[in-house]
């Protein structure tokens, strides 16, 4: 342990975080191989989806966090991803005939996509100061969300085929319908695994924490920390005010479709409004810049709804008591500093026994 | 350390009116101003400013409060675009240029009110100060290639080679907002050196800095300025600083420009004296004259 204590504190942070995560993976792992049931039919019906949110929180957090802008919108990327990506995986169904190598394709397109659309929001939003990207970004969620629910699109032998309000498309035999306006996606193959979202979860873990210890990331910062001072300096701020909502929308990209891909079916109002503010209540429970508390509460939220089954009628009510009860924990300072005290005493009397 | 030259430096004109001090004449002057203004609502903010600063010339900006100083700062780092006039940077006119256009072309400021990365340590301060003179991609860093690894060594090194100007390499590691007050005001200067000016502009560098730390920044400043072979201007109440180490000073009142000269000429100036001390106050008059 040594060595983890002379590390530069980021470095340590971020090796910190990579280590739970593994073991977290390393666990849940071993546990669905080694032992009858698994671990249990409810978080087994969870991990993918708790992989695609830790990882679009972590994107969130990169905005929010990082770059000190509000998105309300980042389920819209989300769902671009999903929509687009199982499209993508649906259509490459003959030519990709390896699961693993069609989701991965996939992914990238939805991210690519997300990325895309992250950057011509960016364009007129990024200028502004203050509160009007979280207004943009929520107005952009609902759009795209309305957008779905209207698209057709399908393939046959002939090509792509695409209407708008209504199905006009007149698919050949053997041609599939990848999106069906307010039906959704139908998913003819499941092809999303946990393995696939612990791979992606790392991914973003690498890309955003490399991305803040580097020029990019203090450049970031910078111009979160003191606009006027960064321009001062020769460091252009909405380049790099950019430079971390595309990121972010990619990623967000990517976690749709690992997300989308895992389910039989879903449709544009699973990521609506609601859905984008609980990724925002993920990020700042977890707190704002801090990734490893953005893992924990990520995973934790999404499970605690599926915990919470048995109080039926009673779950959401629980669910917002737990949410008030820890935020007010951690931001409490009369506990957090009864808190510190406790973990002093215990590190001292550690020191004792070791002496 | 070499000092500053003892005889009193002689003013000459470039090709306008402006001055600037002998030794620099064979060169452009690094900036020039002519006929600066500004409007805000009607009201005429500055006007008429016209100032040349030589390539190693230490130049000073005084003048009572709300005289306007800051306000020319801002418009010659483009905070403010303005209204009237032109800015010549090196020759180059700068009338399209944005505040990071500006200090790309060599101009860094430092800000009256301390305007630090706060929850960023001392050494990545420093670091952003670098941003544009030791670059990378961002994938670069993303995928951590061996640029990143070699470019970070060196932003390490010159962070903490720049940080020994004023003894600071120990607090490195330190969170900026969290430095005592002198600290900050140094760390600022610091940041905008790392940007590798061709002039520095300081807002009231002494500003809440006791006399044993005001002499210690009066040497640092001619020390900067003798190692970078920059020019410096400075705006600065306390008037020991300012005709301690300004070769050119200009006084601003009202938004216009009163007086021009070396220290001698303003200190004898009546019209600055007037803008001081009030009109028709002959005792003290008397007594700022007799006291030198």
């Amino acid at each position: 342990m040594t060595s983890l204590k002379t590390m530069k504190k980021s470095t340590r942070t971020s090796f910190l975080t990579y280590a739970m995560v593994v073991v977290a993976f390393v666990i849940v792992q071993s546990l669905r191989v080694f032992k009858d049931g698994g671990v249990g039919a409810v978080l087994e019906g969870q991990l993918i989806p708790i992989c695609a949110y830790i990882t679009v929180a972590l994107a969130l957090n990169l905005v929010v966090g990082v770059s000190g802008e509000l998105s309300l919108g980042h389920a819209g990327f989300m769902s671009i991803g999903a929509f687009m990506g199982c499209a993508m995986a649906s259509a490459l169904q003959d030519s990709v005939t390896l699961a693993p190598l069609r989701l991965a394709i996939s992914m990238i397109f939805g991210a690519v996509l997300a990325g895309l659309f992250g950057f011509l929001i960016g364009i007129p939003v990024l200028r502004l100061n203050g509160d009007y990207l979280a207004i943009v970004t929520l107005a952009f969620g609902e759009i795209i969300k309305s957008i779905i629910t209207n698209v057709y699109l399908g393939v046959d032998k002939d090509g792509l085929q695409f209407s708008f309000l209504t199905d006009r498309n007149q698919l050949a035999e053997g041609g599939i319908a990848l999106i069906k306006g307010p039906m959704g996606v139908n998913n003819s193959a499941r092809i999303s695994t946990f393995v696939a979202g612990f791979i992606l979860v790392m991914i973003t873990l690498i890309v955003v924490f490399n991305l803040v210890n580097s020029r990019a990331g203090r450049a970031i910062m910078a111009a979160r920390d003191n606009r006027i001072a960064a321009e001062s300096v020769g460091i252009s701020v909405t380049k790099y005010k950019m430079m971390a909502f595309v990121t972010s929308a990619a990623l967000a990209g990517a976690a749709g479709t690992l997300y989308g891909c895992s389910q039989v079916t879903f449709t544009a109002t699973k990521f609506d409004f609601n859905t984008s503010i609980l990724i925002l209540v993920f990020v700042v429970l977890g707190g704002l810049g801090n990734m490893w508390g953005t893992v924990i509460a990520a995973a934790a939220l999404t499970i605690l709804p599926e915990a919470l089954r048995e109080f039926a009628d009673y779950r959401m009510l629980v669910y917002a008591i737990v949410l008030i009860l820890v935020m007010l924990a951690t931001n409490n300072p009369t506990i957090q500093s009864g808190l510190s005290r406790l973990i002093q005493r215990l590190k001292a009397g550690k020191g004792g026994e070791e002496q | 350390m070499s000092r500053l030259p003892k005889e009193p430096v002689k003013l000459v004109p470039v090709p306008s009116t402006n001055k600037i001090p002998e030794r620099d004449i064979g060169q452009s002057p690094i900036l020039e101003c002519r006929h600066l203004g500004i409007d805000f609502g009607g009201l005429a903010a500055v006007k008429d400013f016209n100032m040349a600063i030589g390539r190693t010339e230490i130049a000073g900006l005084i003048g009572p409060n709300g005289a306007g100083k800051t306000t020319v700062f801002n418009l010659l780092t483009k905070v403010y675009q303005p209204t009237r006039g032109s800015i010549l940077i090196d020759g180059q006119e700068t009338s399209r240029m944005n505040t990071v256009q500006v200090n790309r072309a060599g101009i860094a400021r430092t800000f009256q009110n301390i305007r630090l990365f706060d929850k960023l340590s001392v050494e990545d301060n420093v670091k952003i100060g670098l941003h544009n003179q030791i670059r990378y991609p961002m994938w670069d860093g993303i995928l951590r290639l061996p640029s990143y690894w070699k470019k970070e060594k060196l932003a390490h090194e010159s962070a903490m080679e720049l940080l020994s100007i004023f003894g600071m390499e120990d607090l490195a590691g330190h969170q900026a907002g969290s430095l005592p007050y002198g600290a900050q005001r140094r760390l600022e200067i610091v940041r905008a050196l790392a940007t590798n000016p061709s002039l520095l502009l300081l807002d009231e560098p002494a500003a809440g800095m006791n006399p044993s730390e005001t002499a210690d920044l009066m040497e640092n400043i001619v020390k900067i300025r003798d190692t970078f072979h920059i020019a410096i201007l400075l705006i600065e109440h306390d008037m020991n600083l300012v005709m301690g180490i300004c070769e050119g000073i200009c006084v601003l009142n009202f938004g216009q420009i009163i007086a021009k000269g070396t220290p001698d000429e303003i200190k004898n100036n009546p019209v600055v004296i007037e803008a001081y001390l009030g009109k028709g106050n002959k005792g003290n008059k008397g007594n700022k004259k007799g006291g030198k």
